[in-house]
């Protein structure tokens, strides 16, 4: 490599990137945080939203921030499942011609707008819509019923958005496992379920990972979802965040939940640390 | 063999109905011919449509969101690229550390992102409008677009930049006449990923728009003042234009996989 022509004024292409990022992004975390120690009304020192959040009387807080962990641990921990065999026909059973055409297919729907997309939902989960009609011709139910406005229906909605964003992050990281180690595997006398068990899956783990975390980063901190399908009866930490700022004006609390929203992701980052690798994503 | 074929076939059926199952529902009831987009389905109308069309509101907030998609996108992908190029070419020291500042956005939640830039922007007195809101959106992208401009930075571009500076090419002129021109496949594609997530972002648009706002936002606003078909009208408009950009990006990047 020449010495002068590559390098120097190079490096400073960088410079705008990471000046965005840290003046529209680092600064306004941190003013946030400032504004999270403020009481409500003043500018004054405080750390009432924090001792706020856990001792509240009717627990609304708390009680939402664990509302929101169950229903982010259930949306992964179902999507992931549904997710990788799918990815794994469409990586290994399907024909190479018809792999394109299929992944497409399977994640046209994801580019449907997302607030029109939950709102669907709760048609088709209205009663006597399609889930409710179907549950009555077999018999399931004798009456129509109404299955939207609940946890479980944002928790369906959720899985139908997730189960198509990790078929495609499985599928792209299925993809780059070399053929020959499953070849090898067979030669060394595994069976199709040891050689998935002890090569397929291990080394596909780390595009599992990325998916489960992306899940889980993009669900706990929704509010469209939970607001549109989940009926009002429980709180989600987003939608106790927004109530704050909607109805109450409220700023300072606001940025105290959503510092802890932060933590809490922060430490789901810091447990898949080990499988992420994020400079390669 | 024969069994196995069978589940394979019925378990990618019923994923693909269940995948598509509100769109169907979504597109079905645009043409209801009744005030409501709940069953009973009464058959076969294109009012809504046109009181879509009629709908100034809702027709303001398409032109938004298609401005502010597309000048926060190309923003996104230049600042991403030069970061990638400089990243990639330049080898600073810390680049580990640096490319991970730069992909920090991706792990933080729209909310928050949203909440933060609210914060600063009324701390500094700056108003909330379609800027702030392609503001929020460039921090979204940007580290989507350096991440997708960065994996296609390797040794082989690498190479045929350093021939073209070989035969007497400045840094500019290889950067324009070179690198990019190599990469615009996918720094297309970037840009209609980079696109289409602020054309769909709610909570930043919400947070940071004030009388201008975003298609998404509007929707939620109608969404708001009960069920009305016009919402199935729009979801459908939608997914038919985003259908026809998802076969535009396939058709971009099925020659460059098709060879490698």
């Amino acid at each position: 490599m020449r010495a002068g022509g590559v390098g120097g004024l190079t490096r400073l292409t960088v410079l705008p990137a990471l000046l965005w990022t840290v003046l529209l992004f680092a600064v306004p975390l941190a003013v946030m945080l400032g504004i999270s120690f403020t009481e409500h009304g003043s500018s004054a020192f405080t750390f009432d939203n924090y001792t706020g959040f856990v001792t509240r009387s009717d627990g609304a807080f708390l009680g939402a921030l664990l509302n929101s962990i169950e229903v982010t641990v259930i949306v992964t921990v179902l999507s992931v499942p549904l997710a990788y065999p799918l990815a794994y026909v469409l990586a290994y059973q399907t024909p190479p011609r018809w792999q394109r055409v299929l992944l497409i297919m399977l994640i046209l729907p994801f580019w449907t707008s997302y607030v029109i997309r939950s709102y669907s939902w709760l048609v088709v989960l209205s009663k006597n819509g399609v889930i409710d009609r179907i549950l009555l011709s077999v018999g399931l139910l004798d009456a129509p019923m109404e299955f939207g406005n609940s946890r479980a229906a944002t928790v369906l909605g959720f899985v139908h958005f997730f189960v198509m964003l990790l078929t495609l992050t499985i599928y792209a990281n299925l993809v780059q496992i070399k053929e020959s180690y499953r070849k090898a595997a067979a030669d060394l006398g595994a069976s199709p379920v040891q050689a998935f068990l002890h090569v397929t899956l291990p080394l596909s783990l780390p595009g599992v990972a990325v998916g489960a975390f992306t899940t889980f980063v993009l669900a706990i901190g929704d509010y469209i979802t939970p607001q549109i399908l989940g009926g009002g009866r429980e709180l989600l930490l987003p939608q106790a965040i927004m109530l704050q700022i909607e109805r109450r004006a409220d700023f300072p609390m606001a940025a105290a939940l959503s510092m802890i929203l932060m933590v809490v992701v922060s430490a789901a980052y810091l447990l898949f640390a080990r499988h992420l690798k994020m400079e390669r994503v | 063999m024969k069994p196995r074929e069978l589940a394979v076939i019925l378990y990618l059926t019923l994923a693909i109905v269940f995948i598509f199952l509100p769109v169907a529902i979504l597109v079905q009831y645009s043409f209801q011919d009744g005030l409501v987009p709940v069953p009973p389905f009464r058959g076969f109308s294109l009012r809504w449509y046109e009181r879509m069309l009629a709908n100034r509101k809702l027709m303001e907030a398409l032109g938004n969101s298609i401005i502010v998609g597309g000048v926060s996108s190309f923003v996104a992908l230049t600042l991403g690229f030069l970061a990638a190029y400089g990243l990639a070419r330049g080898r600073p020291r810390y680049a580990g550390r640096l490319q991970f500042c730069l992909m920090a956005p991706l792990t933080v939640p729209y909310i928050i992102i949203g909440l933060g830039l609210l914060s600063a922007f009324s701390t500094v007195g700056i108003g909330r409008s379609l800027v702030t809101v392609g503001l929020g959106h460039v921090v979204i992208n940007l580290p989507l677009c350096f991440a997708i401009a960065y994996s296609q930075l390797g040794e082989h571009q690498a190479n045929i930049e350093r021939a073209a500076h070989d035969l007497g090419a400045s840094d500019l002129q290889a950067l324009l006449l070179v690198t990019v021109p190599m990469l615009w496949p996918t720094l297309l594609a970037a840009f209609f990923i980079a696109f289409t997530l602020s054309w769909d972002e709610f909570v930043i648009a919400f947070l940071l728009s004030k009388f201008d706002v975003t298609l998404p936002v509007v929707m939620w606003n109608m969404l708001n003042s009960g069920l009305n078909p016009q919402l199935n009208a729009v979801g459908t408009l939608v997914f038919a234009t985003s259908t026809g950009l998802v076969v535009l990006i396939a058709a971009l990047l099925l020659p460059r996989s098709r060879n490698g």
